[in-house]
């Protein structure tokens, strides 16, 4: 057998009990709407989400314009869609920077044992932040831009999947195997690479999912309360904080940007749960 | 000069209570090719030499208070982090008791067995690959080709014990520390670890500091053997001398404690009392409380190792004759 082949991981096993998780996989399928109709949004809405037109102003949804259009006539459908685009865009990045961030940080703090106090009171005080509080206070120095809110995001979200990372790795470190492989003469970074890491991962990914879906709505609320992305920035937050003093006459424009945000949210949620029940062993026990 | 030279070695925890020595002026010499057994109960202080050995302890609580530990003319005890990591492995290598917990269950077996090598030597993945299995044979695991691709679960506790064990021999070690290794495991599979252990020994030379509380095992695998009470050799002899006459009064409770098939006995007899807590331990000779042959003056102090004969030395004032 040649040893590319002996790498057949335990992954096929954890997807096969994702396929037979209902609330996963309708989770992922709304997940999946919202992604593709981001990743799409230059095909499915061609018409630019900024441009105005103002003789088709508060137009309910109809056949001409499937999800109406707001106080500028501008098309709901396109807004709503690249509004999806950013939303999807910000998630990404804040778990990506929370993943790398969160896991250095984490790991660091859990491994080598002096850095925790340290690593851990300074999390410990951003995390004594409300977030949206927080994230205010960051775009407030940064500036209100797509990027700054991705930074600021980051900043809120970083310490608490640290804190994840950081259990996971205190547990871990104590483990035989991990003994073990530095009796046979590995070295801190191989032993955190290979043997705590790995291990590690189930916690984070059930944690980033969620994070995502927070990242969602916290962008959603900075934006609503005029500190995220400047308008006219296509952002779910965006449209419903204009929306907003033309609930009465022209639901759709708040209600529909909502429900996409809605959506959004639950199908993250319920991906996070199916991940947590299929790869935290303490809870698949009950279940 | 020795492979392995242990002197005046003492080890120090420091806890809530105050500074404590699991381990207590105890030099021992072991030989290439020759297999040392420890024995004493669960506290006496062999897995904790053990660890200090191989550096393993975490410094604090931990640290040498004393002594030193020379391996290949190296002293291991204030040696840098860097060069330890060269000398476990393809130095020193250890098997640890549990086999069901010793192993990282998210990597294949192959995996592990390579990984321990590339983390000493520069080798393409098809050498590497090689050598596991030829390892992995060694350590008698049937079609090991395929058993390479095998995660841990997929393995019963004997051959998981076979898989450390090539995991540690894979670097080909000058000294092998088996921590209690077949303790976990049924008495058949014991004998076959054991077995194995003395063919591997046999086909690459090493050495092996065997730690165990059972004087079956030592019978069969020793060649020389110290006893350990309360952090402190009490005694030590090849392994005929100490099973046909042993001297310490510790040596000897052991040995009546042990079953036997032929001579008759209604009950075992059993050691009286429990080991002393480390913070107190009774003044003089640490046994004396439990003692059957104990006299005042045991407590007077702590009895020196003596010579009986070549080899054999033991830590008692009085040593009643067998």
């Amino acid at each position: 057998m040649a040893p590319e082949d002996i790498r057949q991981s335990p992954l096929k096993l954890t997807l096969r009990r994702l396929l037979h998780h209902r609330l996963f996989l309708l989770g992922l399928g709304l997940v999946s709407i919202v992604a593709i109709a981001a990743l799409l949004a230059p095909w499915i809405a061609p018409v630019d989400p900024n441009k105005l037109a103002m003789r088709f102003k508060f137009r309910p949804p109809d056949g001409d314009f499937v999800f109406g259009t707001d106080n500028f006539g501008r098309s709901l459908w396109s807004r709503v869609i690249w509004g999806a685009r950013l939303s999807m865009f910000i998630g990404s990045a804040v778990v990506l920077i929370n993943a790398v961030c969160g896991t250095a940080i984490g790991a660091a703090a859990g491994y080598f044992r002096r850095l925790d106090n340290i690593l851990m009171r300074f999390n410990d005080a951003l995390m004594a932040f409300p977030a949206v509080l927080l994230a205010i206070g960051v775009t407030a120095v940064l500036g209100p831009s797509v990027n700054d809110v991705i930074i600021a995001l980051g900043i809120v979200y970083t310490p608490r999947t640290a804190r994840i990372v950081r259990s996971s790795v205190i547990v871990l470190r104590e483990m035989e195997y991990v003994q073990a492989a530095v009796a046979a003469g590995a070295g801190h970074w191989r032993i955190l690479r290979r043997h705590i890491l790995p291990n590690a991962m189930a916690p984070l990914i059930v944690q980033l999912s969620f994070l995502f879906a927070y990242a969602v709505l916290t962008e959603a609320t900075l934006s609503f309360l005029g500190v995220g992305a400047v308008p006219p920035t296509p952002t779910w937050g965006n449209i419903m904080a204009e929306g907003r003093q033309y609930m009465i006459d022209a639901p759709w424009i708040i209600a529909i940007p909502g429900i996409a945000l809605m959506i959004t949210v639950l199908g993250l949620n319920l991906l996070g749960d199916g991940l947590r029940d299929v790869l935290d062993p303490r809870l698949r026990i009950q279940s | 000069m020795s492979l392995l030279e242990v002197r005046n070695l003492t080890t120090a925890f420091q806890t809530g209570r105050g500074e404590i020595t699991a381990v207590e002026d105890v030099s021992f010499d072991l030989n290439e090719g020759e297999i040392l057994g420890i024995v004493g109960e669960s506290g006496s202080g062999k897995s904790v030499t053990a660890l200090t050995i191989m550096g393993l302890l975490p410094r604090p609580p931990a640290r040498v208070a004393g002594g030193s530990v020379h391996f290949a003319g190296e002293n291991l005890t204030n040696l840098s982090d860097s060069r330890m990591q060269h000398i476990r492995g393809p130095g020193i290598a250890m098997v640890f008791q549990e086999p069901m917990t010793s192993l990282n269950p998210v990597f294949t077996i192959g995996d592990q067995i390579m990984e321990t090598i590339a983390a000493h030597e520069r080798l393409p993945q098809r050498a590497l690959f090689a050598r596991a299995v030829e390892m992995l044979e060694k350590v008698g695991i049937a079609s090991a080709a395929t058993r390479m691709a095998d995660y841990p679960h997929q393995l019963s506790g004997g051959q998981r014990q076979r898989v450390m064990l090539a995991i540690a021999l894979v670097c080909r070690p000058k000294l092998l520390i088996a921590d209690e290794p077949t303790t976990a495991l049924d008495v058949t599979i014991q004998a076959q670890i054991l077995d194995l252990l003395l063919d591997l020994r046999d086909e690459f030379g090493m050495a092996i500091m065997l730690i165990t509380h059972n004087m079956g095992v030592i019978a069969e695998t020793a060649d020389r053997v110290i006893v350990m009470y309360a952090g402190r050799i009490v005694e030590e002899a090849p392994v005929a001398t100490l099973f046909d006459q042993p001297r310490h009064p510790y040596t000897r409770g052991l040995l009546e404690c042990v079953p036997s098939l032929t001579t008759e006995r209604d009950r075992l007899i059993a050691i009286p009392g429990t080991l002393p807590e480390p913070i107190r331990r009774p003044p003089g000779c640490r046994f004396a409380p439990r003692c059957r042959f104990a006299e005042p003056d045991c407590a007077a102090g702590i009895p020196p190792l003596t010579r009986l004969a070549p080899g054999h030395n033991a830590a008692c004032i009085h040593m009643p004759e067998p």
